[in-house]
C-alpha cells in the first residue's frame, strides 16, 4: 500500500488526507471524543478519562495478543476461557501456596494453553478458528471442573490492593496495557520476530521458502496470546477479588471487534499495535460515553454492531481506492 | 484389499470411532441404547440440529454465520411474545419472516457488498442482542396459556411415539439434503465454495448464491426458535447465547470444511448427533457435567485432524 501512496506525494493537502485515511480509527476516536464531550459534561473529566483507560485496558491486553495472532493470519477464540482459568487459578491456589506462586501458576496456565493452541495449529495444519473454537469449549470446561459452579473468593483482601496504584488518574492496569502495547509495537516494527510475523501473514509459502520456521513462529505468537490473556485474567481477579467461572465469556468477540475496528485485517499481513490501541480506545469511549448519556444497554450493543460494519465497509472502500 | 480397508477407514473412520464409543457406553450403561434414551438425545439435539442445517449451507460457500445464536434468542422472544399478543399462527409467520429478513441483511452485507463474513455476523450478533433487549425491555416472556395452546405440539408433542421436534429435524434435514444434491441452487453452493472465481466464470452469480444461503440460515433458525419457544413456553434474553458455537462445532465435527465446497447435510446430522450422544453418554457413565466440554474439545480436534490428515495423506502438516 505504501508504494501507491508514496507516488501521490504532491500537495501537502494530499499528504494530510492520506495520513488521515490511513489512521481513520484515530480520526473516528477524536470525533467520538468531541461528540461525547459536547453531549455530557462528565465525559472529558480527568476521573472519567482514567476510568475509560482502566475499563479499556482489559480488552486491550487481550487485543495485543490477538493482534499478533491476527497479523499472522490466524485467530484465537479461546482467550476468554484462558482468562477465566488464569483468574480462577490465581485466586484458588492462593490458600495453598501464597499469592505470588499462585499468580505465577495462573500465568503459566495461559502460556501453556497458548502453546497447546499454537502447537495444534502448527502440527495439524487445521485452521486456528477450529482449534481455538474447540479450546473455547474445552478450557471453559476446565474452569468449571476446577472451580465448580461457584465464584472463588479471595481470602486476603490485600490482593485486591495490588493494582490500586495510580499515576495521576491512570491506574496500574492501564499503564500495564500501554507498556505491553508499546513493547509489542517495538517487537513488530523493530525485531526479526516482528518482520517474520508480517511475512508469515502476508504469504505463508513465501515466508517458508525464505527460510522462516513458520511452525515455531506461530507457536510463539499463540503462546504470547495465551500469556497476555492470563495477565488480563489475573488483573481482573485482582480488581474484582473474585473469580467467576463465567468470567470473560464472549470477551473474545469484543477483542476481535476492537482489533478489526483498529484496521488490522483478518486475512493477515497487515496491522499494528497503534491501530489496535485506537480500536480499543474507541470501543471503550463508545461504551463509556453511551453509558454517561444514560442510554439503555441495548443501544450500546446496536451501535457497536453498526460501527463494526461501518469500519469494515470503510476499510474495503479505502483498499479498493489503493488497489486501483 | 489393504487399499480398500484404508479407503474405508479414511472415509468413515470418524463414524467407526463413534460406533466404538456408542458400544463402549452401552456396555457400561445399559440404558444408553434404549429407544427411549435415543429419542431423548435426538429431541435434545433437534434445536441445534435444525439450525446447523442452514449454517451448513453458509459454511459450504466458505462463509460463516455467528449470528444464529443471537437470532435464536430474538426469534424465540418474538414467537413467545407474539403468541400472547396475536395468537400462535401469526406468531409463527412473523418469526419465520423475521428470520428471513435478518438472513437477507447478512446475505446483502456478505454476498453483495463483499464484507468479511465473520465480522459481519459478529456485528449482527451484537446488534441482535441489543434488539432482543430493546424488544423485551429486559424482561423474560412466557406463554400465558401454556397448557391449552396447540403451539405446544412443536416442542412437546409426539407423533406415532416419536417426538415432533425430532420429526421436524429429520424432515428438514431430508429436504435440505435433497436441495443440496439435486437442485441447481445446491450445485451452485458447492461451486461457489469450491472455487469462487471459477464458479463466477462459469456463469454462476456468486453474490445471489451467498445471499440465499444466509436466507436459508435465517429460516432454519426461525424453525429452531419455534421448537425452542414451544418446548420452553417462554424465553429469557440469553436463551440462545453460545448456540452459534455449538452449531458450528457440530458442523465441523461432521467433516464439513470451513474453507467451503466440501461437506454435506448428512455429515452435519451425524456431527450434531455425535455431540448429543457424547454428552448423554458421559452423563450416563456418571462423569461430572462439565467433563463433556473437555471431551468435545478433544473430539473436535481429533476428528478434524484425522479428516484433514486423510485428505492430505499424512498426519502432520
Amino acid at each position: 500500500m505504501s508504494s501507491v501512496t508514496d507516488r501521490r506525494t504532491g500537495s501537502p493537502l494530499h499528504n494530510l488526507l492520506n495520513l488521515l485515511l490511513r489512521n481513520h480509527i484515530w480520526v473516528f476516536l477524536a470525533l467520538t471524543v468531541v461528540v461525547f464531550s459536547l453531549a455530557s459534561p462528565y465525559f472529558l473529566t480527568i476521573n472519567n478519562v482514567g476510568n475509560i483507560l482502566t475499563q479499556g485496558a482489559f480488552i486491550g491486553i487481550l487485543a495485543i495478543g490477538m493482534t499478533m495472532v491476527m497479523i499472522d493470519g490466524e485467530i484465537d477464540l479461546s482467550v476468554g476461557a484462558i482468562l477465566a482459568l488464569a483468574s480462577a487459578l490465581a485466586i484458588g491456589l492462593q490458600d495453598h501456596m501464597g499469592v505470588w506462586p499462585a499468580v505465577f501458576l495462573g500465568l503459566m496456565s495461559g502460556a501453556a494453553l497458548g502453546f497447546v493452541n499454537g502447537t495444534l495449529v502448527a502440527l495439524s495444519g487445521m485452521h486456528s478458528f477450529i482449534v481455538t473454537l474447540g479450546g473455547l469449549i474445552g478450557i471453559r470446561g476446565l474452569v468449571f471442573v476446577y472451580s465448580g459452579e461457584n465464584a472463588l473468593m479471595v481470602q486476603d483482601f490485600s490482593y485486591t490492593e495490588i493494582p490500586e496504584i495510580y499515576l495521576g488518574p491512570i491506574s496500574l492496569t492501564a499503564i500495564l496495557f500501554f507498556v505491553l502495547a508499546l513493547f509489542f509495537q517495538w517487537v513488530l516494527s523493530s525485531t526479526r520476530h516482528g518482520r517474520e510475523t508480517y511475512a508469515v501473514g502476508d504469504n505463508i509459502e513465501a515466508a517458508h521458502d525464505a527460510g522462516i520456521n513458520v511452525k515455531r513462529h506461530k507457536i510463539i505468537n499463540f503462546t504470547i496470546c495465551g500469556t497476555l490473556a492470563a495477565i488480563c485474567g489475573i488483573l481482573l481477579s485482582m480488581r474484582l477479588g473474585t473469580a467467576e467461572p463465567n468470567a470473560g465469556k464472549i470477551w473474545e468477540l469484543w477483542t476481535i471487534i476492537a482489533v478489526v475496528l483498529g484496521g488490522t485485517r483478518l486475512q493477515g499481513g497487515f496491522g499494528s499495535m497503534w491501530m489496535t490501541i485506537g480500536g480499543v480506545l474507541t470501543l471503550a469511549v463508545l461504551r463509556n460515553g453511551l453509558r454517561l448519556l444514560n442510554t439503555p444497554n441495548y443501544v450500546e450493543l446496536m451501535v457497536m454492531g453498526g460501527v463494526l460494519v461501518l469500519a469494515l465497509a470503510l476499510d474495503k472502500l479505502l483498499n479498493h481506492k489503493e488497489d486501483r | 484389499m489393504g487399499q480398500t480397508i484404508n479407503g474405508v477407514l479414511r472415509r468413515h473412520g470418524l463414524i467407526l470411532a463413534f460406533l466404538v464409543f456408542l458400544g463402549g457406553v452401552a456396555f457400561n450403561a445399559p440404558s444408553f441404547l434404549t429407544p427411549g434414551n435415543i429419542l431423548d438425545v435426538l429431541r435434545q439435539v433437534s434445536i441445534t440440529g435444525v439450525m446447523a442445517l442452514g449454517v451448513t449451507f453458509v459454511v459450504l460457500t466458505g462463509r460463516l454465520d455467528l449470528s444464529v445464536g443471537s437470532l435464536l434468542t430474538l426469534l424465540t422472544v418474538i414467537v413467545v411474545d407474539q403468541h400472547n399478543f396475536a395468537g400462535p399462527f401469526p406468531a409463527i409467520v412473523m418469526t419465520l419472516l423475521a428470520g428471513l429478513a435478518v438472513g437477507a441483511v447478512n446475505g446483502l452485507l456478505v454476498g453483495f457488498i463483499g464484507l468479511n463474513a465473520l465480522i459481519v455476523t459478529l456485528a449482527m450478533l451484537s446488534f441482535l442482542q441489543g434488539l432482543v433487549l430493546f424488544y423485551s425491555g429486559g424482561a423474560n416472556v412466557n406463554v400465558a396459556n401454556a397448557q391449552e395452546t396447540w403451539f405446544a405440539v412443536f416442542g412437546r408433542g409426539d407423533f406415532l411415539g416419536i417426538p415432533v421436534p425430532v420429526i421436524l429435524f429429520l424432515v428438514a434435514a431430508i429436504i435440505a439434503g435433497l436441495v443440496l444434491q439435486f437442485t441447481s441452487f445446491g450445485r451452485r453452493v458447492y461451486g461457489v465454495g469450491g472455487n469462487e472465481t471459477a464458479s463466477i466464470f462459469s456463469g454462476i452469480d456468486a453474490r445471489w448464491t451467498v445471499f440465499w444461503t444466509y436466507v436459508v440460515s435465517g429460516f432454519t433458525t426461525g424453525l429452531a426458535a419455534i421448537i425452542m419457544g414451544s418446548r420452553v413456553m417462554g424465553a429469557q434474553n440469553t436463551i440462545g447465547q453460545g448456540y452459534e458455537l455449538t452449531v458450528l462445532a457440530g458442523v465441523i465435527l461432521g467433516g464439513t470444511s470451513l474453507l467451503g465446497g466440501s461437506g454435506s447435510i448428512w455429515r452435519t446430522v451425524i456431527g450434531i448427533s455425535m455431540l448429543g450422544f457424547i454428552q448423554n453418554g458421559l452423563l450416563l457413565l456418571g462423569f461430572p457435567y462439565y467433563v463433556q466440554w473437555l471431551v468435545t474439545w478433544a473430539v473436535i480436534i481429533i476428528a478434524v485432524w484425522i479428516d484433514l490428515g486423510a485428505k492430505r495423506g499424512r498426519i502432520f502438516a
